[in-house]
């Protein structure tokens, strides 16, 4: 830059004044451009944020004026019976969902990796899930998972005598069958975005391994695995984020009793969207939220730091 | 010399607004979309336009998912309606938010509308003033299926008048394959649609208990009345077996698709129910007990006077909720809606009483309780829980009903405090 401020005045000896060197017009040119996100991000993302944390210090209804009432809402939310099944719920979904589709969407792309017959048509068949309206694919499911005589599911078991599954009517059940849906919802994105990983591996690695005599099982384990952690990392924190706000798949599978049977679905963000707009308590909404945000925060960041680059 | 054009320029717009003022006032309905309210009100608007033309009313519509939302948002902007629709149990919020105001005792005398409504009127008032005044009501009744009635030996037109022969016609009509799957209920059993205002206002009243206590603050049902009335629901799944909570996922899809011989559901079912062609089917009163008790469960969509309405505006909107109350806004209503009149002079006529579709929920109207509820979907998931806790937990009946009193009690706290 040094050279810029001192070579400039030499040329353009007419300039009207020196304050506007070059770096000074650069970056009002750089924040000219850049107010626009930032003033973006700011009204909508930073200050709705801002003011959540706001409103989860008041007893806002949204009919009458916010009052400030201290940390009486989280208060309320610890001793609330039904936030601590609400919490093993989400962390059910992180927990068994994450790496239970890492590893099938892994296996798939492995294998589709090494397909050539119809590629490009199995890829989109895995792919469809994923672009399809998430309601839309849950009420498929949730017909599936129907007691006979209209489950599928069912139908097909009760055609060899065996007796019905009472999927989503069921306390322990109804949780895995929806993590199902969610998985197979999420598999289409996470094999994308594994095979271009694999893509990016050279090749002369694997060239050289095989030269070297190494074994099928040793080249994924010490060639393909370490040399996709970057892609890894991104899909785990990714998936783990989705599996945390799982919304969609439990309230349309579950709409007659949102999160049911006896709440043993409900993840955090329906209880949030419960709270907000079917009880109108905004305060405690906000709370529940801001509870939402340090768990994604702390999960994310913890993530980060076990899966980070060992130098 | 700018200035002065600008500065006439805003005269002769002050000017051209006050004077359309005077000359014709503005008011704004608002309403939740649902096709044959929409266009069923264009009418009652034109009617009234016609009556009194210096008034325009102008319809706003939302769709139901955010319609309070709105009318909340709108009122904090001051931009509310004059004249707005809502739900009965959003009376409670609508009043401590200040979206409506109090109707004026002149404009509609207490008396006259004790006189002329059905008594559930009264959960749209609160001390000594009334919030709002319903052009229609619901009510409930048992739908029955007259060929599976017919196909089981029954005749399929005298359905069950009391609970016992509810069940035992139920029973006769129940169907289960040879797996022990059921591929025909014999009643549908669904909390999360009608059934759990059937519990609570009509099986609890018919086991001798009350829901409430009379100034609704305190839940009432946790006693034996409340365990009777429950262990009788829960017994037609796992002692009768004529019913299975989920079956075709949905109660009225179980009916509809001719796979249950009977449902419990409101007048609002109707326009569905009318386009079924598989099977013929009738409505009747809900069953009495055996000493004959009945009762029912009432609810409806009033009409109120936005906070925001004064002046012209407010003279304009009493007029307008004065017509839209009216008889013959109710027998328009009637006819485009398919929702019962809310006055016993337009409800209560001959044709009506002789048709018999509208007749059960019409008697049903008589003896109706209303709910005062504080959060409806809340309130009515404990109910769905208690029932859930004995058919999927095996809770014992006691435990359970007196853990969703405590519940519903803690909900009903929370929105007094």
């Amino acid at each position: 830059m040094t050279p810029l401020e001192q070579g400039a005045p030499a040329r353009r000896p007419n300039r009207p004044s020196a304050f506007w060197t070059m770096r000074r017009r650069q970056l009002l040119w750089v924040w000219g451009f850049l107010a626009v996100p930032v003033l973006f991000y700011g009204v909508i993302r930073f200050y709705p944020t801002g003011h959540a944390f706001w409103l989860s210090l008041t007893d806002w209804d949204l009919m009458s004026e916010p009052n400030f009432i201290g940390f009486e809402n989280y208060n309320r939310l610890w001793a609330d019976p039904q936030f601590g099944k609400v919490f093993r719920n989400t962390f059910a979904y992180l927990i068994m969902g994450t790496p239970i589709s890492l590893l099938l969407s892994f296996i798939i792309a492995f294998a589709l990796d090494r397909v050539r017959f119809g590629h490009t048509f199995l890829r989109t068949l895995y792919f469809l899930p994923f672009i399809t309206t998430a309601s839309a694919m849950a009420w498929v499911w949730r017909w599936f998972y129907q007691p006979a005589p209209i489950g599928v599911i069912n139908d097909f078991l009760s055609g060899f005598g065996i007796p019905q599954v009472a999927f989503l009517n069921s306390t322990t059940l109804a949780l895995p069958s929806i993590m199902v849906t969610a998985i197979w919802a999420g598999l289409g994105f996470q094999i994308i975005i594994f095979m271009a990983g694999l893509r990016a591996i050279p090749t002369t690695y694997y060239e050289a391994a095989r030269i070297d005599g190494l074994g099928e099982w040793s080249i994924l384990r010490r060639i393909t695995l370490p040399l996709l952690k970057p892609t890894t990392v991104f899909l785990v924190v990714f998936s783990s984020i989705a599996f945390l706000r799982i919304f969609d798949q439990v309230y349309n599978m579950t709409t007659n009793d949102p999160g049911g049977p006896l709440g043993s679905t409900k993840p955090l963000v329906l209880m949030i969207y419960q709270t907000a707009f079917s009880s109108y308590q905004m305060g405690y909404a906000a709370a529940q939220t801001v509870v939402l945000f340090t768990i994604l925060l702390l999960v994310s960041l913890f993530q980060l730091w076990i899966l980070r680059e060992r130098k | 010399m700018r200035k002065g054009i600008l500065f006439a320029g805003l005269m002769a717009g002050i000017s051209s607004l006050s004077v359309t003022a005077a000359q014709a006032v503005e008011i704004e309905y608002w309403q939740y979309v649902f096709e044959s309210r929409v266009t069923a009100m264009d009418q009652l608007i034109a009617a009234f336009e016609a009556a009194n033309p210096d008034i325009t009313v102008k319809q706003v519509t939302f769709p139901y998912a955010d319609y309070q939302t709105r009318v909340v948002a709108a009122n904090m902007a001051k931009q509310g309606p004059d004249v707005v629709q809502l739900f009965y149990g959003w009376a409670d919020k609508f009043i401590d938010g200040k979206v409506i105001q109090p109707l004026s005792p002149e404009a509609f005398p207490h008396a006259a509308i004790e006189a002329d409504f059905f008594p559930i009127v009264s959960a749209m008032k609160r001390g000594d003033d009334y919030y709002g005044l319903p052009t229609a009501v619901r009510s409930l009744a048992l739908f029955y299926n007259k060929k599976l009635m017919t196909d089981a030996g029954l005749d399929g037109n005298a359905p069950p008048a009391t609970l016992d022969e509810l069940v035992a016609q139920a029973k006769a009509t129940t169907q289960v394959d040879g797996a022990g799957n059921m591929t025909t209920a014999g009643i549908t059993l669904d909390m999360a649609g009608q059934d759990h205002h059937w519990w609570r206002e009509v099986l609890v009243r018919q086991f001798g208990g009350a829901p409430y206590s009379d100034d609704n603050a305190t839940v009432t049902y946790n006693d034996a009345a409340g365990a009777a009335a429950l262990k009788f629901y829960t017994d037609l799944q796992q002692v009768e077996k004529v019913g299975t909570v989920g079956f075709m996922d949905e109660g009225q899809a179980a009916f509809r698709a001719g796979r249950a011989a009977f449902t419990i559901d409101g007048t609002f079912r109707l326009g569905s129910f009318r386009t079924i062609e598989d099977f013929e089917w009738g409505v009747t009163e809900l069953p009495a007990n055996a000493e004959g008790v009945r009762s029912n469960y009432a609810s409806y969509f009033a009409n109120a006077i936005g906070a925001g309405a004064t002046g012209e505006e407010l003279a304009a909107s009493e007029k307008f909720l004065a017509y839209i109350s009216s008889e013959e806004a109710m027998k328009i209503w009637l006819d485009v809606v398919g929702e019962l009149p809310a006055r016993r002079a337009a409800a209560l006529t001959d044709e009506n009483l002789a048709n018999p579709i509208y007749a059960p929920f019409l008697k049903g109207l008589e003896y109706a309780h209303t709910t005062q509820f504080v959060d409806e979907a809340a309130q009515r998931q404990t109910t769905v829980d208690m029932t859930n806790r004995v058919l999927i937990e095996n809770q014992a009946i006691e435990a359970s009903v007196a853990a969703a009193a405590e519940a519903e009690q803690a909900i009903i706290d929370q929105a007094r405090k």
